[in-house]
């Protein structure tokens, strides 16, 4: 699939329709099945899941960094950062140049584990100065003043010395923050967040949500942010994609996913979330089975064995389409408008 | 770092001085002492020294005096003087016999083992970064001959062949004409002739080995999350490579550097003794072989010497590359 239309102005991530496969002996896994999201610039994008839903991968087929026994199966990754130029991200080889001038200069990432995900064996200087020095030129003095002043902007203490610290000196949170100051380094577009916060203990995550916010506030740059976390998507983004089984089931405002869900497995999942205060002594919703072996997937609507909405000889016959709302709401559902005015009336 | 090399270097010398107990315990071990054997010596030749004789040259060279004196002596000898003792097999001093084939030794060791670094490593990382690939299955199956002929059939076989189809002179560092010749260019290009054979044989043994051990440890760390962080930096695959998974992945062969150290020095001895080398392997098989204990107990005190220094440099070497232990 190539370029059908001109992204818009504002548009900074466009992914469509993208499908990636595991080969494996048992069969074919489609860990990816047809996923579609768009990122504008400066918007704070929550992509929730379950794991395996493919929001990990996802993400990976942006970086080009994806496992070697995957296979790309369609599907097309386009990319323009703030200098303009257009990129088609799912053209380019995983070790190109072009790719690699996207990556660190313009999508930094961020991983989930902090404690692994800085090498060992070199210091936060080094490993922030070595991107510095790859995109901007800059030489070593001057990448070094930058890597300080960058340390200093995530709020690190003491960010001269840092420098020369080596990532097992530092905290969990600390090295979260070193993490996002390396992925921030060359002031990129888009900042990809796979789970930055899962691993850490609460205080330390609401600090870290807090300084993205700061920093996406002062840079202007867009973040992609994957996290299993209704809670921590409230807190940060603007809108919202829910992810199923290797599909995006629901788009939405982050307003309009939590006060009004319009597909039946949001809803579920919000159900599910435990509050202080309603109904005391009530057990606490729970979605129904499990989710399916990635071998078998149902036919239809992968969530029909679940869904307590679920029509026989429709829903576990043909796979949903996207239904558009008005408001820019989007929901892989036979019955969306149905469960819409359901959840108006 | 330097307050990390001094706690290092002050606890070797406790067991420094313990590994040199032992090995004087392991001279003084066989029945009988030097007199015992000088007169058996002697004997040998048909000369005779009567009972009084040998108690006056025992109490001469103090052999009665108590344990401990003894060892003083021998130690600060050794420490003082360089003076090992004396050698009876060989009738010269201990020193003299080891020195002499020491520089022939480490040049022979030390450059087998640059030669299997050379190879082992490259090929080690090849083979992690294209796993499963056909020349990884090349280089497995080299590596599992390589690992399986034992050395000696290889020299046999190296020898056999360059003399039958190459017509070269083998055995020994150098061709007859030039073994007591004066150094020369000539002498050296006879040299590097003979040179070859044992270090093709000695690295292709212990590469064989270390390709496995580097591929598997690369496999470990290229999996690892900081690999894919540096590949997300927009990194070259040949950049994150070398720079990240290669750094954590040689601390093995660091920390196993120490124990390259005796290795040089006792060579491969049944090699050396197969391509008859003038190393100084062959001459601890011989001093075993007569209990030539003063040689021996001195092969043994230097090889512990070796060990001990050798972990030390280990020690350093893995500090300095490797910050989680610098800081432990």
């Amino acid at each position: 699939m190539t370029a059908s239309h001109s992204m818009p102005a504002e548009r900074l991530l466009d992914v469509e329709d993208v499908h990636v496969h595991f080969p494996m002996r048992e069969g074919l896994v489609k860990a990816v099945n047809g996923v579609s999201y768009h990122v504008d610039k400066g918007e704070v994008l929550g992509i929730v899941g379950e794991s395996g839903s493919g929001k990990s991968i996802t993400a990976r087929a942006i970086m080009r960094l994806l496992p070697r026994n995957a296979r790309e199966a369609g599907g097309c990754i386009r990319f323009r950062p703030r200098t303009g130029e257009e990129f088609e991200l799912s053209a380019l080889e995983r070790n190109s140049r072009a790719v690699r001038q996207v990556r660190g200069r313009h999508i930094g990432m961020i991983f989930q584990e902090p404690m692994t995900a800085l090498s060992p064996v070199h210091s936060i200087g080094d490993q922030i100065c070595r991107t510095i020095q790859l995109h901007m030129g800059f030489d070593r003095q001057a990448a070094r003043k930058r890597a300080a002043e960058l340390l200093a902007r995530v709020r690190m203490p003491r960010p001269q010395q840092m420098l020369d610290n080596y990532p097992h000196q530092l905290s969990g949170g600390m090295r979260q923050r070193a993490m996002i100051a390396l992925a921030i380094s060359c002031d990129p577009s888009l900042l990809i967040a796979d789970e930055p916060t899962t691993a850490l203990d609460v205080t330390t995550e609401a600090q870290i949500l807090e300084l993205l916010k700061e920093l996406q506030a002062e840079t202007g740059m867009a973040i992609v942010f994957i996290t299993h976390n209704f809670g921590v998507v409230a807190d940060i983004a603007d809108r919202v994609a829910v992810m199923y089984l290797g599909r995006v089931v629901e788009t939405a405002t982050v307003d309009d996913v939590f006060y009004a869900p319009k597909h039946p497995y949001t809803k579920a999942l919000l159900n599910s979330i435990p509050r202080l205060g309603v109904e005391q002594g009530r057990r606490l919703p729970t979605i129904p089975g499990m989710v399916p072996d990635p071998f078998s997937v149902p036919a239809g609507c992968s969530f029909n064995p679940r869904c307590a909405h679920a029509v026989p000889g429709v829903c576990d016959v043909t796979a949903p389409e996207q239904h558009r709302f008005a408001n820019g709401q989007a929901a892989r559902c036979h019955f969306a408008e149905q469960l819409a005015e359901a959840v108006h009336a | 770092m330097i307050g990390f090399i001094l706690r290092r270097a002050f606890w070797a010398i406790p067991t420094l001085i313990f590994v040199s107990l032992i090995s004087f315990i392991i001279i003084q071990l066989p029945p009988g002492d030097y007199v015992t054997a000088y007169a058996a010596q002697l004997r040998h030749g048909g000369e005779y020294i009567t009972a009084v004789q040998e108690e006056a040259m025992r109490q001469q060279m103090g052999l009665n005096d108590p344990v401990l004196v003894q060892y003083w002596r021998w130690i600060s000898d050794i420490v003082l003087h360089g003076d090992f003792g004396h050698s009876l097999e060989w009738n010269a001093p201990v020193s003299t016999l080891i020195w002499d084939r020491l520089g022939l030794t480490l040049a022979i060791s030390s450059l087998s083992m640059l030669f299997t670094w050379a190879i082992a490593i490259p090929v080690g990382v090849y083979s992690a970064t294209r796993q499963y690939s056909v020349f990884d299955y090349i280089f497995t199956v080299f590596g599992f001959l390589g690992k399986g002929i034992p050395d000696f059939l290889l020299a046999l076989v190296l020898m056999w062949i360059s003399f039958v189809y190459l017509n070269l002179n083998v055995g020994g560092l150098f061709s007859p004409e030039f073994q007591t010749a004066p150094w020369s260019a000539a002498k050296v290009v006879d040299l590097l002739v003979h040179l070859w054979i044992p270090i093709l044989v000695l690295a292709t043994g212990g590469a064989a080995g270390l390709i496995r051990v580097m591929r598997a440890n690369m496999l470990d760390e290229l999996g690892k999350p900081y690999v894919e962080t540096a590949y997300a930096q927009g990194l070259s695959e040949g950049q994150v490579v070398w720079n990240y998974p290669v750094r954590v992945a040689l601390n093995p062969f660091i920390s196993t550097v120490g124990w390259a150290l005796p290795a040089l020095f006792s060579g491969d001895i049944i090699t050396a003794v197969v391509l008859n080398l003038p190393t100084t392997g062959p001459l601890l098989l011989k001093a075993l072989q007569m209990q030539d204990m003063y040689l021996a107990g001195s092969f043994i005190l230097i090889l512990s010497v070796f060990t001990i220094v050798g972990t030390l440099v280990s020690d350093v070497l893995l500090a300095w590359s490797d910050p989680r232990i610098r800081y432990a």
